[in-house]
């Protein structure tokens, strides 16, 4: 999936190397979510899904970045976020995608979570390779 | 160096009021604080605060699950109380239920929540 980033705002990359880049990611996701005007809710699980994104590429792809700005189709606007990292990749996509399933010792909802909480979710990864992961969130 | 988050102490309840994003280490480190305190202030229960949070993802979320285990075990209490509306939809959609805590809608009624079990444990 290639998002449709707004033609006259390029998106922004932020790294994710550390802890508090995870809590500064939300923060930005925020202020994205409350520019293209989306609801309370939606704004509360773009940010969650973003949250738990972040953290995986953080704890799972060894570090990366999030690519995030203000998207466009058919007159409608939202937000999108493309998470990427060239970690391990996942070799089983359905197990991780699997509601409680954890490699780890986290509750396996992140990635099955932030899928229902988005309009748009796509996950891209190859063993050895890294994990690309964007989510689009669209105004109502 | 990461950040504390203070715990008060209203009688025999421990009162933490998280004013702020909380990265995942203070989640941790809050986790273990209040642990400890349960047992050295020998309390009877624990209230969270998480009006001012604007998300709870899931690891703040399990933090919440697991405090409240944790207190139980040590034969106190937990309830958190100021969870937003966006919060508990998204919570829910997430997949998070957080069945085995309780909840109230402040601070006041958390404590009168605590106040209650307290007694009929004596009585
Ligand atoms: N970026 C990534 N690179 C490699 N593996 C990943 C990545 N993201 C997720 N995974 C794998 O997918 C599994 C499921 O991820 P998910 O976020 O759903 O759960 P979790 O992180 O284990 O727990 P939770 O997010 O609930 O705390 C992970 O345990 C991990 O094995
Ligand atoms: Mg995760």
């Amino acid at each position: 999936m290639t998002a449709p980033w707004l033609p006259d705002e390029a998106p922004q990359i932020y790294a994710i190397t550390h802890n508090r880049d995870v809590v500064s990611i939300r923060q930005t996701i925020r202020v994205l979510a409350q520019r293209c005007r989306l609801s309370l809710v939606d704004q509360t699980k773009m940010i969650t899904a973003a949250s738990e994104l972040a953290r995986n590429t953080l704890v799972y792809g060894g570090g990366g970045a999030v690519k995030a700005g203000l998207v466009e189709k058919d007159g409608r606007r939202g937000i999108a976020a493309l998470f990427e990292d060239s970690g391990p990749g996942i070799a089983d996509v359905n197990l991780a995608m699997t509601d409680g399933w954890t490699s780890g010792s986290g509750l396996g909802l992140g990635l099955s979570g932030a899928r229902r909480l988005v309009d748009e979710f796509d996950l891209v990864t190859e063993v050895g390779v890294g994990t690309t992961v964007t989510v689009i969130k669209w105004a109502r | 160096m990461t950040e504390r988050v203070p715990i008060l102490r209203i009688g025999e309840v421990l009162v933490v009021s998280i004013q702020f994003d909380l990265e995942d280490q203070t989640v941790l480190r809050l986790q273990e604080d209040l642990a400890e305190q349960i047992v050295r202030r020998a309390a009877r229960g624990v209230i969270i605060d998480i009006t001012a949070l604007e998300i709870v993802d899931s690891f703040v979320g399990r933090m919440l699950a697991t405090i409240a285990e944790i207190s139980r075990m040590l034969d106190a209490e937990t309830v958190v109380v100021g969870m937003r509306p966006a919060v508990a939809i998204t919570l829910v959609e997430l997949g998070l239920s957080l069945g085995g805590v309780s909840t109230a809608l402040d601070l006041e009624k958390g404590l009168a929540r605590l106040r209650r079990s307290t007694i009929s444990d004596e009585a």
